[in-house]
């Protein structure tokens, strides 16, 4: 008989977190993760595979857990998923694989993602990561490769450049390094990971964890040159030349502005430099890192994405008191649950259905005020959801110091604009086939850079079709 | 790859108090660097990135000029030949727009004058008639003078008169404008000098090229820190845009830019910068020898 209720995942206590950049969620131990995948009830047609983006085979991982055999649960996580301890943290499950979850009917769905994170954080512990790593074929490479094994001995001779770190690229990479074909990731930042190192914070991810998925990739032979920008070090046409093919996982990169008055005064941060400066720069640690980041007392915070939660809760780390508005209302937030909730016990201040019209400073030019109107939700949109209407005569102003704008984030054209016979599309994203392939025959792409932002698991899906893609182009 | 840059500073040298010539071995930089482009240095594991102007290139060296302001860039004027640097990035920014434009008349101002030094050559090379005007403080804080003999004119300003005309480089350039107005202007200096530059500029209608030395952190376009607001009327209504320097620039037309943002966000972390800089000179000691 199915246990209704999940098996909580030990999490630090909000007093105890508010004031340092520790991991929230403590993970399962052994004995938890164990009595949590026992409630599974390991469905002959799992609804919960068709809800997950890389399908991986979760009743599957779930019953070696409860066998007791984390090391073969491991070897079928990584099959699909090349950086299980991420996504076991970042994923939205609740509206992939949980969401999808039959137990829903009856109670709380199985906690997968949990489970997926005690998988991959015990096989680092115990250290079969990497061996397990090395053997971890795609499926659906090993079909391509399966009906003709001498192309593994061409595939060897075959060079590829991956443009990008972020999940996208690191994909493609070790699905193309597994197969011994000679891989070079060049990335423009100093450190490898794209938004998982950026973007996210520590106390959802630490950067340990990417630092040791990244570095797996070594194993394989793939070789990671930080500090390149592509397009200004290397000329897209040079990269043709010295590659038998090239994949573009550059991401969405640029953040928009609202483009209200006083989007130029000291104080108003985008959510990607606020996270940037938090996390790779690790201004946290001001002055030990010489970095710096204003916070002051009152921080708003636009937005209702992961990147507006991210940015508020390491705004409230850093000792301010933080207010989200957001113009829709809490149903249509996009970002993790999850992260609503810690949000929410932290102690963060939500204001729905408001928006900023305005900043104000004064005579020095730094922030002091946002200005905001009130909204109520009109006819749906394109998007099927209410669109947000202002109501008149209803504005009023927060006091505020610093103020962070996560309204999302477009096509970065730093290496496009280098790279002008790429077809993209009207929003600035490139173009491509169901296996990445674009324009140009011999350059595939994935990630938020054909699909504007997207998840972790959907670019790291779009890296491994496109490696996919890569095979055949390079074995026929 | 074969070019992996390994970023050692392969010579020093002192051009004035507290600015100091690096010569670095970065292949890649050097291949690929235009005029106007700049590199992003870190000097240590948990340093700052900061933006300096790729001032000239060899086969597999590039060469910056660099003024310690502050903690950063202290801490990089006292490596030594032979030290790595941490990491470094580049080139980064669009390259200067290099094109025969008939009379073009070049100021530079402080470690400015490394900047303009490239642009000048590369303009004269395409068959400009090259005016340079350069300015400091006073002579013995000139920079780089000897290296612009290729220019057509040459003039230098100092404030306290000890070389040329006694004055700014604004008083060089109102001298030159009485005697012809240049088609294009380039100016590179202080962020004041920019404006002041491009003030004028904009009474005659000149176009201006400013390098604008907004502060930065990843300098791919991807976190909006650097952003400056751009100013144009196009058939009597006002447009305003808002430009990254990392990518859009750094060179802009000077006449349209919101300089007193520009100037304002140069100063966000004035009270850290301080901090920064008192807690690094404990541990370092005196440093007025720079
Ligand atoms: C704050 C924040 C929180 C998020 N939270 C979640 C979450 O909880 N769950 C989730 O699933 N998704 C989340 N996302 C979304 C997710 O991170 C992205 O969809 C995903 O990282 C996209 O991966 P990517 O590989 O396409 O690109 P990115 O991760 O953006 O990486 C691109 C990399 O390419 C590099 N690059 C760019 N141009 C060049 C060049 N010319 N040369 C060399 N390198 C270059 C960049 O520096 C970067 O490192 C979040 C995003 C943000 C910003
Ligand atoms: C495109 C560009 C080219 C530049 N070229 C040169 C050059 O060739 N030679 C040279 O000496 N300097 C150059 N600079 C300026 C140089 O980057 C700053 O002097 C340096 O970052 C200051 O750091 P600091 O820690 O020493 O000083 P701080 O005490 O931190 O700051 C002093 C002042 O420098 C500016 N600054 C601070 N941090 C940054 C940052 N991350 N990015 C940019 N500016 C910052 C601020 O206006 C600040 O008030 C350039 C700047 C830009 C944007
Ligand atoms: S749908 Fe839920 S209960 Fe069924 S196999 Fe998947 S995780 Fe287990
Ligand atoms: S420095 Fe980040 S966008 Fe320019």
């Amino acid at each position: 008989m199915a246990v209704k209720d999940r098996v909580p995942v030990p999490e630090l206590e909000p007093s105890v977190r508010k004031g340092n950049f520790l991991e929230v969620s403590q993970g399962y131990t052994f004995e938890l993760a164990h009595q949590e995948a026992q409630r599974c009830l390991q469905c002959k047609v799992p609804t919960c595979v068709s809800g997950c983006p890389v399908g991986i085979d979760i009743p599957g991982f779930i019953k070696e857990i409860i066998k007791g055999n984390l090391k073969k649960s491991y070897e079928i996580l990584k099959s699909y998923n090349y950086l299980p301890a991420i996504c076991g943290r970042v994923c939205p499950q609740e509206v992939q694989c949980e969401g999808a979850c039959v137990l829903n009917k009856i109670g709380k769905p199985i906690n997968i993602g949990a489970l997926e994170r005690f998988v991959a954080d015990f096989a680092s512990q115990e250290g079969f990561e990497d061996e397990v790593g090395r053997l971890s074929f795609s499926e659906g490479i090993s079909k391509e490769l399966g009906n003709a094994p001498r192309k593994l001995t061409d595939l060897r001779s075959k060079k590829v450049a991956v443009v990008g770190s972020g999940p996208a690229g690191l994909t493609a990479a070790s699905e193309l390094g597994k197969l011994g074909v000679q891989v070079h990731v060049y990335e423009a930042l100093h450190e490898f990971g794209g938004v998982l190192v950026y973007g996210i914070p520590e106390f959802r991810l630490p950067k340990e964890i990417v630092r040791r998925e990244v570095l797996q990739l070594e194993t394989l032979g793939v070789e990671l040159i930080k500090n390149i920008p592509v397009g200004y070090a290397i000329h897209p046409k040079e990269l043709l030349e010295k590659y038998d093919a090239v994949f573009i996982g550059v991401g969405a990169g640029t953040p928009k502005f609202m483009g209200i008055p006083g989007s130029e005064l000291n104080g108003v941060y985008s959510a990607n430099e606020f996270l940037t400066r938090v996390n790779l720069m690790k201004a946290y640690k001001f002055p030990e890192y010489d970095t710096p980041i204003k916070v002051g007392k009152r921080v708003v915070v636009v937005g209702g994405g992961n990147t507006a939660m991210d940015a508020a809760r390491s705004a409230l780390r850093l000792g301010a008191q933080v207010t989200v508005v957001y113009r829709r209302t809490e149903a249509e937030m996009p970002a993790r649950r999850a992260e609503i909730h810690h949000a929410k016990e932290e102690g963060i201040e939500f204001l729905f259905l408001t928006n900023p019209v305005r900043y104000i400073g004064n005579e020095t030019g730094k922030l002091v005020g946002v200005e905001c109107i009130r909204m109520e939700l009109g006819d749906p949109d394109e998007s099927g959801r209410r669109r947000p209407v202002p109501v008149a005569n209803s504005n009023f102003v927060i006091e505020a110091d610093v103020v962070i704008e996560a309204i999302g984030t477009e096509s970065n054209r730093f290496l496009l604009n280098q790279f002008p016979d790429l077809k993209t599309n009207k929003y600035g994203y490139i173009v491509t086939n169901e296996y990445g392939q674009t324009s140009i025959p011999k350059v595939f792409a994935g990630g938020d850079i054909v699909t504007g932002s997207a998840t972790v698991i959907l670019a790291m899906g779009a890296g491994k079709k496109a490696a996919e893609g890569i095979v055949k182009f390079l074995v026929y | 790859m074969s070019k992996i840059p390994k970023n050692t500073i392969l010579s020093k040298q002192r051009l004035a108090k507290a600015t100091y010539e690096f010569w670095i071995d970065n292949a890649l930089v050097a291949e690929n660097a235009k005029p106007g482009q700049f590199v992003i240095i870190r000097t240590s594991e948990k340093g700052e990135r900061i933006p300096i102007t790729i001032a000239d290139t060899q086969e597999n060296a590039f060469r910056i000029v660099v003024k310690a302001v502050g903690k950063s860039t202290i801490e990089l004027c006292m490596k030594n030949a032979g030290e790595q640097l941490y990491d470094i990035v580049g080139p980064l920014g669009k390259p200067s727009e290099i094109d025969c434009y008939g009379d073009v008349l070049i100021i530079g101002g402080g470690v400015g004058i490394a900047a303009i030094l490239p642009i000048a050559k590369a303009l004269k090379n395409a068959g400009n008639k090259v005016r340079v005007i350069l300015g400091a403080k006073t002579s013995t804080e000139l920079i780089l003078q000897d290296e612009f003999s290729f220019a057509d004119k040459l003039v230098i300003c100092t404030d306290d008169g000890s070389e040329g005309i006694k004055g700014t480089v604004v008083d060089g350039m109102m001298e030159e404008f009485n005697l012809e107005n240049p088609n294009v202007i380039w100016s590179v200096g202080p962020a004041p000098m920019m404006k002041a530059t491009s003030m004028i500029a904009a009474q005659y209608g000149i176009p201006i090229w400013v390098s604008l030395n907004a502060i930065m952190v990843d300098g791919t376009g991807m976190c909006g820190g650097c952003r400056v607001l751009i100013r144009k009327e196009e058939n009597g209504v006002t447009k305003e845009e808002i430009k990254y320097v990392c990518v859009d620039g750094p060179e802009f037309d000077g006449r349209y830019v919101d300089w007193e943002s520009f100037i304002r966000r140069l100063q966000q972390y004035k009270e850290e910068e301080q901090k920064a800089l008192e807690r690094f000179l404990e541990e370092v000691g005196d440093i007025s020898w720079l």
